[in-house]
């Protein structure tokens, strides 16, 4: 196997698949850094609230806090599935 | 006034107290007064890493609770003058230590020793943020793995709003990279995140770099750190880190692979 990928020289790398998928998940971790302790819980209920209305699925939602010198705003994201 | 230093990871098993130890040893050669404090309760072992086990009576808790002096539960290292451990109590439940005992202790402890040495249990609970709590620096200990390196931004989370320094809005405590149990021919095959990867992801200063090591295990198996162990691979790279905490400037090195013949490349010739 080792001497068919070196003659190839096709071998899938792993290292940047992890490289890209922590790249996303460290964006998310940070941006959720500065966010209130509620963010995680009124997440869960507003995801609740709309899948009573529309089959979504869990990483449909995505909610976010940016905060000005007067004033913050929440942002809420939601995909809905196409009909 | 000492330097307190915290070494943390959030995931276990990463190589914290071995880190700990390598570390603390190393500045106790360099002539600083150091103390290595066991912050792990229930689950000591930075006891048995340093070879002290036997050695222990008393421990931070009876300490922090008034059932023994700090100087009745400070340990002596055997090998090198002017370093200490101060162990954690076996079997009292994590709620014994208190942030006020803490700090009580790091106060007296600061006024003897140049560096303290906080060797963290893992996690992101009470137990790792008290670890931290206090600290002016710390050492972020990181494998070349998915799951460490996010735990580890998580933790550089908490190090920039839970401590002493992020609520009293001083200066931030200094936040230093630790890669460990570094493989360089897993990463030249494309199956380990590079150091460089690593650090662009965690953005924060490298502090230096372990390489996965038999070094590691032979010196834990006999209760001798490993930086004593000057011929090893592991013992010069925790070396170079201690001089790099210093404030020297020293080249990395065991980062890189020394690339094998052809042969022995397609018959498979890994490096352990
Ligand atoms: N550089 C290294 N090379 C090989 N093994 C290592 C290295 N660093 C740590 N280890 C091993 O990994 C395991 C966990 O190390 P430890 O220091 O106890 O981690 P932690 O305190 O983070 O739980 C131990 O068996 C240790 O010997
Ligand atoms: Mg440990």
């Amino acid at each position: 196997m080792k001497l068919l990928e070196f003659l190839r020289g096709e071998r899938k790398k792993t290292a940047s698949v992890a490289k890209e998928r922590l790249q996303i998940i460290v964006a998310h971790q940070r941006s959720q850094r500065d966010q209130p302790d509620y963010m995680p819980m009124l997440e869960r209920e507003l995801l609740e609230v709309i899948r009573r209305y529309v089959k979504v699925d869990q990483d449909a939602i995505n909610i976010s806090l940016d905060r000005d010198e007067d004033c913050s705003v929440l942002e809420l994201n939601v995909t809905l599935p196409r009909t | 006034m000492a330097k307190i230093i915290v070494v943390t990871s959030g995931k276990g098993g990463v190589g914290k107290t071995t880190s700990a130890a390598a570390i603390a040893t190393g500045l106790a050669l360099r002539g600083k007064k150091t103390v290595v404090i066991d912050f792990d309760v229930g689950l000591r072992n930075l006891d048995l890493i340093m070879g002290c086990e036997r050695r222990v009576v008393y421990d931070l808790v009876n300490v922090i609770q008034g059932e023994a002096g700090l100087n009745q539960a400070l340990i002596r290292d055997k090998r090198v003058d002017n370093l200490h451990i101060l162990p954690a109590s076996q079997t009292r439940d994590k709620d014994a230590l208190t942030s006020e005992g803490v700090e009580k202790i790091l106060d007296m402890l600061g006024k003897d020793f140049d560096y303290i040495i906080c060797d963290s249990p893992a996690g992101i609970e009470r137990g790792a943020q008290l670890a931290m709590y206090f600290a002016d620096e710390a050492v972020v200990v990181t494998n070349p793995e998915v799951s460490s390196v996010r735990d580890s931004d998580r933790i550089l989370g908490l190090l920039g709003s839970k401590t002493r320094r992020a609520e009293r809005n001083q200066d931030p405590v200094k936040e230093h990279l630790l890669i460990t149990r570094y493989n360089p021919s897993r990463v030249d095959d494309g199956d380990m995140l590079n150091l460089d990867d690593i650090q662009e992801i965690l953005a924060i200063d490298l502090l230096g770099l372990i390489p996965e090591s038999e070094a590691v295990l032979r010196a834990s198996n006999q209760g001798i750190p490993v930086t004593h162990d000057a011929k090893s691979d592991a013992g010069q790279a925790y070396t170079d880190t201690v001089s790099r905490l210093l404030g020297e400037d020293v080249p990395l090195r065991f980062h890189e692979f020394q690339k094998k013949g052809l042969l022995s490349r397609m018959f498979g010739g890994g490096r352990r």
